[in-house]
C-alpha cells in the first residue's frame, strides 16, 4: 500500500508540477485575467462589453476580408490572431502540439456556421455574454439561460451516446494550417495598414464608423491576444465546458475559471467606470428577450456538439486540431452568411430572417444529435 | 488487464463519459485507459479522482497516455 500511495503522490505531484495552469487556482487565474483584460481592451478602444467576443472578433474578419460588407463590422482583430499563435507557442513550449484531423470535419464546418449564425441573433459569444453581464447589461442573462439550456440538451445527446468519432494523427502541417493562415493575415494588416476615415486599404476592409471602427492599437491587441491564447492553452479555458461538466458529471473544474472572468471583469468594469446596469440601450445589444435566448440555445447546442466554445476552438486549432479549425472557418463563414441573407441582429432587434436562421439551426442540430450516436463503450 | 477504456482520437467529454461508463459497469478493480491528448489525460484523472478511484500510474507511450485507476 505503501508503494502505491507513494506512486500516487509521484503521479499527482508531477501532474500539478508540470501544469499549475490545469488547477484550482490555475483556472480561475486564467479567468481573472481574461476578464481583467477584457475590460482593459474596452478602456483603449474595442467596443462597449466587446473587450473580446470570438464570435464579434471572427464576424469582423469575415467583413474585413470581404465576405460580407456589412460596413459597420470590418476589422482584421488581432485578438483573433493571438489566440490562435499564442497557443501555438504554449503548446509548442510544452511539447503538446499534437496535429490531428479526421473526425466529421464537415459535421464541424456546419456546426461552426450554426453556432456564429445564433450567436449573432444574441450579439456576442459565450465570453461576450458573461462580460455583457459584467458591464451591467441583464439582455445577457437571457443569453446566458439561453448558452446553458443548450448546452443541456446537448449534455442529453452526449448522454445518449453522440459522438463526432474519432480522430487520427497526421501530418505536422495539417495542424500548422490555421495558424498560418492567422500568420497570413497579420502579415495583411501590416502590408495594408488602417488609413484614417478610408473604407479600404489594399486588399482589406475597414469600418469607417460602428463597432468595426472602435479598436485598441494593434499592438495590444495583438499581445493580449497572445497572452491570453497561451494561459487559456495552458489552462484548457472553456466557457460551453464549464456548463457542460457540471450538467453531465457536476463538476466544477472549468466553472471556476468562468467565475473568475465574470467577478474580475465587474470589478475592472467598477474601476473604469464602464459598469452601467440596465436593459435599454446597452452597447451593441437588442432587448428581445425571447430572441436572446432563442439565439444562444442555438449558440450553446452547436459548442456543445462540437466540443467547446468559439475561444477553446481557436486555442485547439493552435495545438494542430485541424477539425477545431474547420469549426473556426465556419463560424467564418456563418458570420458572412448572417450579415449577406438578413440573420444578424442590431441595435434594432432581430434581423428579418434571424428567426427562420435560428429554427433551421436548431432543426439541423437535433438531427446531428440525434443520428452520430455509438451504443455505449463501443465507440 | 482485463478492462481498457480505448478513447484515443475522440474528443472531450467522450474519454471522461466512456471512463465513467466502465467503473460504473465494473464497480471495483483496476481499469487502463488510453488517451492521446494532454486535455483528455487530466480530464480522465481528475473524474477518476473525483469518483473515488486511486490514479495508479500515468505513462507517457509514444503518441498514448496510458492511465491506470483502481478501486478496491
Amino acid at each position: 500500500m505503501s508503494v502505491q500511495a507513494a506512486s500516487e503522490y509521484a503521479v499527482k505531484s508531477t501532474v500539478r508540477m508540470k501544469n499549475f495552469f490545469a488547477t484550482r487556482w490555475g483556472i480561475i487565474a486564467v479567468g481573472g485575467f481574461i476578464g481583467v483584460f477584457a475590460a482593459l481592451l474596452q478602456k483603449w478602444g474595442n467596443p462597449g462589453n466587446m473587450g473580446i467576443c470570438v464570435a464579434c472578433m471572427e464576424r469582423d474578419i469575415a467583413g474585413a476580408v470581404g465576405l460580407h460588407r456589412a460596413a459597420v463590422v470590418q476589422y482584421m482583430r488581432p485578438e483573433i490572431i493571438g489566440f490562435v499563435l499564442g497557443s501555438l507557442i504554449a503548446a509548442h513550449s510544452f511539447k503538446e502540439f499534437r496535429p490531428r484531423a479526421g473526425s466529421a470535419p464537415i459535421v464541424r464546418f456546419v456546426l461552426g456556421a450554426f453556432a456564429m449564425i445564433g450567436a449573432l441573433v444574441f450579439l456576442g459569444c459565450p465570453w461576450r455574454a458573461l462580460l455583457r453581464l459584467a458591464g451591467g447589461d441583464g439582455n445577457a442573462i437571457l443569453g446566458i439561460a439561453g448558452l446553458v439550456g443548450g448546452i443541456w440538451i446537448g449534455a442529453f445527446f452526449l448522454k445518449g451516446g453522440y459522438n463526432l468519432g474519432r480522430s487520427t494523427k497526421t501530418h505536422a502541417s495539417v495542424g500548422w494550417l490555421l495558424p498560418l493562415t492567422m500568420a497570413g493575415f497579420l502579415a495583411l494588416m501590416l502590408i495594408s495598414p488602417q488609413i484614417e476615415d478610408q473604407p479600404q486599404s489594399g486588399v482589406l476592409f475597414y469600418s469607417v464608423k460602428g463597432p468595426g471602427a472602435q479598436h485598441a492599437p494593434l499592438l495590444i491587441s495583438l499581445v493580449v491576444g497572445l497572452a491570453v491564447g497561451f494561459l487559456a492553452q495552458r489552462s484548457r479555458f472553456c466557457t460551453m465546458g464549464a456548463f457542460r461538466d457540471l450538467l453531465l458529471f457536476r463538476q466544477t473544474h472549468l466553472l471556476q475559471g468562468l467565475l473568475g472572468l465574470v467577478v474580475f471583469a465587474f470589478i475592472m468594469n467598477l474601476v473604469l467606470g464602464q459598469f452601467n446596469p440596465g436593459f435599454d440601450k446597452q452597447p451593441i445589444s437588442h432587448t428581445m428577450s425571447l430572441w436572446n435566448f432563442g439565439g444562444m440555445v442555438l449558440a450553446g447546442l452547436s459548442f456543445a456538439l462540437a466540443g467547446g466554445c468559439p475561444g477553446r476552438q481557436l486555442f485547439l486549432a493552435g495545438e494542430g486540431d485541424g477539425d477545431a479549425a474547420v469549426f473556426v472557418l465556419g463560424m467564418i463563414v456563418g458570420a458572412a452568411f448572417s450579415h449577406n441573407f438578413g440573420m444578424a441582429s442590431s441595435a434594432n432587434g432581430v434581423g428579418p430572417h434571424g428567426v427562420a436562421a435560428v429554427v433551421t439551426g436548431l432543426l439541423v442540430c437535433l438531427f446531428i444529435g440525434l443520428t452520430m450516436r455509438t451504443k455505449s463503450a463501443a465507440a | 488487464m482485463s478492462h481498457t477504456v480505448d478513447a484515443r482520437g475522440l474528443s472531450c467529454p467522450r474519454p471522461v463519459l466512456m471512463t465513467l461508463d466502465e467503473m460504473k459497469r465494473v464497480g471495483k478493480g483496476e481499469i487502463q485507459i488510453l488517451v492521446d491528448t494532454d486535455t483528455s489525460k487530466e480530464n480522465v484523472s481528475r473524474a477518476a479522482v473525483s469518483q473515488g478511484w486511486q490514479v495508479l500510474s500515468l505513462l507517457e507511450e509514444g503518441d498514448t497516455y496510458r492511465i491506470v485507476v483502481r478501486k478496491e
